[in-house]
């Protein structure tokens, strides 16, 4: 952020909103396509460009990587995360990999936008936070913004990027607050943010996770903790440099992320970490995962308060790969 | 209205090209020059053949696993297609599809495509994209009967009909997914009849007859450039080979039905045609005719082998664009 850029407040919604809005005037081969059309995208562009769908998904986002190997940009909203399981034909079979199995004639430059997470007491269907699976595959770029000003400067570089790229976004913050510049900014996919600076540990947190990091780094610092916050803010690319530079300063990972840990972001991120021979002689302590149980989502609250993270379960963590303070009563 | 007979004459000739590719892939593919696997299209040249005769250069078209025929169809060049199969630099994908990848989106054909019905969606995106440019471009979805059992069919077909895309959707009903008789798998028997449930024509062709696929594609093409949305053509025909030439594939079909479908070839029928129509079309044209295809194929096998093989460092070249 530059000094002088007139700032204001939006909310994470909000700040979506105005990328796609700002980067469809910017660009006349982008329309919209969604099983609901958003009612100040359609009043500013027409129903030629914003197109409510059937709830066809597998259709919708087929038609958009055709669309995009015809020329357009097309912008899909899936609107959850759950909904494009119907479609994932289109994403795995056909949009990850027609660039490359066509030998790169023509590019696929395609916005996907998905809720994911939980909190909402919607259950196993509506609660999930699965981009691990979509980081498998190669020929998708990820993102996972975290703030507003993340958002927006995320969706932007996404929209003017030629490739597919899903932006995973956390439904807890879509009513969260922050500053977002009123002018044109970007944010470089693969581009990791030090969210807040610390010499003893290093949380690296996604989306919705890194804000009870922050607030998990507020307690530690009482208890004279000192925890670096990465946001990694997209998972593909990943930005292994930044993450291993600052293992390699603090000597201690915890990894906190709101799906659970069995392949998931939070095993390629220790992986990434262990692999590199700098960063793992400087490791002091085992890395340590903070995620959801490995459990469908349950529906009552008790349960599924239990089932997610949460900035205790981070200090605990944190305390843990500091001071080997036992978490769970040991059980670790 | 038939086609000039010059036109009649390069339908022929893409027919029999189509022939012969087939042959020849499938021979080359059992000496082991070419690999993975081939699905043949022999049986079904008119098909392909008479729905691009309808289209323009721009017009765009999806094909399937079987997707050899419709690369020539809509005008690919040879080389480059043999190349791909041979897994070379030179070939259309660089040697990273092969036969159910091929693609040429500078002639409008986007690809064949590994994963049935897989294409349905991606080509209505294309006819969206021609419906959102306003130039008169129609897009074409080739596809089995066995996708047409499929939810991206329905779904597809269901927006295209919604939004009046200038769209054709070809079912190549060859009466088999795989192994197992259409008959056995559609709860009506024509795929046709389900174009009333969306509100658009749905035409039953003989899909041995090629004048008769083109006349119906003509007028399916004619009714989506004006604007009033896309047919469903059924073309009725038959595959003479087993669902892939690998050597274990087997093929429960009764030996009589393939003959019975053999005798009914759209090659010497549209050769008979000619000749009756015109009385001008001889027999030493024919040969000549087929001598020229043989040729152009013994050229793309030359073209392929001269190719090199991509270097292993390609490997990691087009995962994303830049």
């Amino acid at each position: 952020m530059g000094s002088g850029q007139a700032m204001r407040r939006i909310t994470y919604d909000q700040a979506g909103m105005e990328a796609v809005a700002e980067e469809m005037r910017r660009e006349p081969k982008s329309f919209h396509l969604g099983t609901d059309a958003p009612p100040a995208l359609l009043k500013e562009f027409g129903a030629q460009r914003v197109r409510a769908t059937p709830i066809a998904e597998s259709a919708l986002t087929g038609i958009a990587v055709g669309a995009a190997g015809s020329g357009f940009r097309p912008i899909v909203n899936w609107s959850q995360v759950t909904f494009c399981f119907v479609a994932m034909d289109q994403i795995v079979n056909q949009a990850a990999k027609i660039h490359y199995m066509f030998g790169g004639q023509v590019t696929f430059p395609i916005l996907f936008r998905a809720s994911v997470g939980g909190g909402t007491r919607r259950a196993a269907q509506h609660s999930q936070s699965p981009y691990s699976m979509f980081m498998n595959v190669a020929g998708l770029k990820i993102i996972l913004p975290s703030t507003p000003y993340d958002m927006k400067g995320l969706l932007k570089s996404a929209m003017r990027d030629d490739n597919p790229v899903i932006s995973f976004e956390s439904g807890r913050l879509g009513a969260l607050e922050g500053e977002v510049p009123e002018d044109d900014y970007t944010i470089p996919l693969g581009k990791a943010d030090i969210k807040r600076a610390g010499s003893d540990v290093t949380i690296v947190a996604l989306a919705w996770l890194v804000h009870e990091a922050l607030a998990a780094a507020d307690s530690l610092a009482k208890e004279g903790i000192s925890a670096e916050v990465i946001d990694p803010r997209s998972l593909v690319p990943l930005d292994a440099d930044t993450i291993r530079a600052s293992v390699r300063k603090t000597g201690r990972l915890v990894i906190a992320d709101e799906a659970g840990p069995t392949a998931g972001a939070s095993a390629e991120i220790a992986a990434l970490v262990a692999e590199d021979p700098e960063t793992f002689s400087c490791l002091k302590a085992p890395v340590k995962r903070v995620c959801a149980l490995q459990v469908p989502i349950p529906y009552s609250p008790g349960l599924e308060d239990h089932v997610f993270p949460d900035r205790k379960k981070i200090s605990a963590g944190a305390r843990f790969v500091v001071r080997r303070v036992p978490v769970d009563g040991g059980r670790t | 209205m038939h086609p000039s007979p010059e036109k009649q004459r390069d339908m022929l000739r893409q027919m029999q090209t189509i022939r012969r590719f087939e042959e020849r892939a499938s021979a080359d593919f059992r000496s082991g020059a070419i690999y993975g696997v081939v699905h043949s299209y022999i049986g079904e040249e008119a098909v392909a053949v008479g729905v691009c005769a309808a289209l323009n250069r721009e017009d765009q078209i999806i094909s399937t696993h079987r997707g050899h025929g419709h690369c020539i169809a809509k005008g690919a060049d040879l080389n480059r297609m043999m190349a791909e199969l041979y897994g070379r630099e030179a070939g259309y994908c660089k040697g990273k599809g092969g036969s159910m990848h091929i693609a040429d989106f500078g002639i409008g054909m986007l690809g064949a495509n590994g994963i049935v019905a897989g294409g349905i969606p991606i080509v209505t995106g294309a006819g969206l994209a021609a419906q959102l440019e306003g130039k008169g471009r129609v897009a074409v979805s080739f596809f089995g009967d066995g996708a047409s059992n499929a939810g991206p069919f329905h779904e597809s077909i269901n927006i295209a009909g919604a939004w009046k895309l200038p769209m054709l959707y070809v079912c190549e009903n060859n009466m088999y997914a795989v192994q197992t008789p259409a008959a056995k798998s559609l709860a009506f028997k024509d795929v046709a009849a389900r174009a009333a449930g969306y509100g658009i024509p749905g035409v039953i062709v003989d899909g041995n007859d090629v004048l008769a696929v083109y006349e119906a594609a003509v007028e399916a093409v004619a009714r989506a450039r004006a604007g009033d949305g896309p047919t469903l053509i059924e073309c009725k025909t038959y595959r003479w080979r087993a669902h892939t030439e690998r050597p274990a594939q087997p093929d429960y079909r009764p030996p009589e039905e393939i003959e019975a479908w053999k005798k009914k070839d759209p090659i010497p029928r549209l050769v008979r045609h000619l000749k009756q129509q015109q009385g001008q079309f001889s027999d030493e044209e024919w040969q000549e005719l087929d001598k020229q295809v043989l040729k152009a194929l013994e050229d793309s096998v030359t073209f392929a082998k001269a190719s090199p093989f991509p270097a292993t460092d390609a490997a990691l070249e087009d995962v994303y664009a830049d």
